[in-house]
């Protein structure tokens, strides 16, 4: 690990004044020293965040929720109020990782949690994820967990996150502290950038901007589900997943929020797939055509090919479930 | 830096960089935590921070002043075993041991956890949890045992819970 400069914040406003090249911020750390310690990442100054005050969740006026961006995901998960209204996020955040991690990981450090594509870890390997310029060594490498929907000649790492798909399904708000004081409050829908040619770029935070809160609107209409393929029963990323809400009303599909995990360089959401269920009977061959057009442009690489067909049949088979 | 580890405050000086698994083993010389990946896969680093459990290897140490750290040290003595190590010793839940204090630190947080009534992902309700084998695998995902002594884990985890119930 290369040496940095740890700073503690004694506030939000404390912590956005370290703004410069080369800081970042440190909460649970999970992802972060992970990656320090294999020097991907090497910041210069380290803000550590863990002890402010935003590991509480609220209730807000419009009916749903403020979450600190410290709330743990263990927290979050076993929250009453998630589980009894927001299932889908309960059940995602289960899904991902192991006790241990989820006891530390944070709801806003899991926002930016990077890519786990073997050659952005691989220092010997060309990442212009990494090394913005590197080259991609992905393309034409061994590609079975990468991305299949939203890549770029510049690169095919996907977004390994659990929570975030379900954050996009549920439509969360991000609200942030920039450097300069100012709050801004950015949909999910528009917090991931596509890697185009400048995949090292993720997010649409400027630097020194932090996550404080992530918002959540009452939960949409309907049953909800969270369904993760994966090559382990437990503590794995995902292949594949589906987070969904789907209501149902006098046998006519009344609306629909999906969004999709291990597809794609972001949380995938397409709503011209919703679009395509509503105002129809639940069928396998109406399921079967929202999962085409989801797919219509996904690009195999070889060994990731297998996601189509599977990102096919868990769709069809979680419409099944929440369409019961 | 000063830390309260099982009890005991400790006044040292790290570098920034130093895990908390580090200091445990390399400057305090407590060295049941153990070093498996050193990145958060396997879980024998796992010790309590106010009774949570976490992974060691993944913390640093300058982030946990004042925190209240239990390891495996703290658990039981050899003459006055915890419940979970008793457990493990009757039936047999290891072979080489390198992954046991991990096992039964994740352990004492896990059941913590079920108290508290949190769900797991196997769990057909999130509302109502219940305690079978197949909740005690999957809530101790996060410990690798390379001798695979799971079914006997399992076990030692069962019989420990059904006598806290």
């Amino acid at each position: 690990m290369k040496s940095f400069v740890y700073e503690k914040a004694t506030s939000p406003q404390d912590a956005v004044r370290f703004v410069g090249n080369g800081a970042k911020f440190i909460a649970g750390g999970t992802n972060l020293l992970d990656l320090m310690k294999l020097q991907i990442e090497t910041p210069e100054t380290l803000v550590d965040i863990s002890r402010l005050n935003l590991d509480r969740i609220e209730d807000t006026d419009a009916g749903g929720l403020l979450i600190g961006a410290l709330v743990p995901n263990s927290d979050l998960a076993a929250d009453a109020r998630v589980r009894e209204r927001y299932e889908v996020l309960s059940r995602a955040l289960l899904a991902g990782a192991s006790g241990q991690l989820r006891n530390k990981a944070t709801t806003g450090g899991n926002l930016l949690q990077r890519t786990r594509c073997y050659y952005f870890y691989d220092t010997a390997m060309a990442c212009n994820k990494r090394v913005p310029g590197s080259g991609c060594s992905a393309i034409g490498g061994y590609t079975r967990i990468l991305a299949v929907l939203g890549t770029s000649a510049a690169c095919i790492a996907t977004h390994p996150g659990d929570m975030p798909v379900a954050m996009r399904a549920l439509d969360a708000t991000i609200v942030t502290l920039k450097a300069d004081g100012d709050r801004r409050r950015i949909s999910i829908h528009d917090f991931y950038r596509l890697p185009g040619d400048t995949p090292h770029i993720e997010t649409g935070l400027e630097p020194g901007e932090l996550i404080t809160h992530v918002e959540l609107p009452p939960p949409p209409p309907g049953r909800q589900l969270y369904r993760k393929v994966r090559d382990r029963a437990s503590y794995a990323f995902a292949l594949v997943s589906v987070a969904g809400v789907v209501s149902v009303e006098n046998g006519i599909i009344a609306s629909a929020c999906l969004a999709f995990g291990g597809l794609g360089p972001m949380p995938w959401r397409d709503t011209s797939v919703e679009a395509l269920l509503l105002g129809h009977a639940p069928s396998d061959a109406l399921f079967a055509q929202a999962a085409d057009a989801l797919l219509a442009s996904a690009k195999g690489q070889g060994a990731n090919d297998f996601k189509i067909p599977l990102t096919k049949r868990t769709l069809i088979a979680s419409l099944r479930e929440l369409t019961a | 830096m000063h830390f309260t580890i099982n009890g005991t405050l400790y006044q040292v000086e790290v570098d920034n960089r130093v895990s908390l698994l580090d200091l445990l083993r390399e400057h305090l010389a407590l060295t049941g935590s153990k070093k498996g990946c050193d990145h958060g896969q396997c879980g024998a680093c796992t010790i309590l921070i106010n009774g949570r459990r976490i992974n060691s290897c993944l913390s640093l140490a300058v982030m946990h002043q004042d925190d209240d750290i239990t390891t495996i040290e703290g658990l039981g003595s050899p003459e006055d075993l915890h419940p979970l190590q008793a457990a493990f010793v009757s039936h047999d839940g290891y072979q080489c041991g390198y992954c046991t204090p991990g096992q039964i630190c994740s352990a004492v947080g896990m059941l913590d956890e079920l108290k508290k009534g949190w769900p797991s992902h196997v769990s057909p309700s999130l509302r109502d949890v219940d305690l079978n084998d197949d909740e005690i695998s999957e809530r101790m995902s996060g410990n690798i045992c390379r001798c695979s002594a799971y079914p006997n884990i399992v076990d030692a985890i069962r019989d420990v819970a059904a006598a806290q119930a």
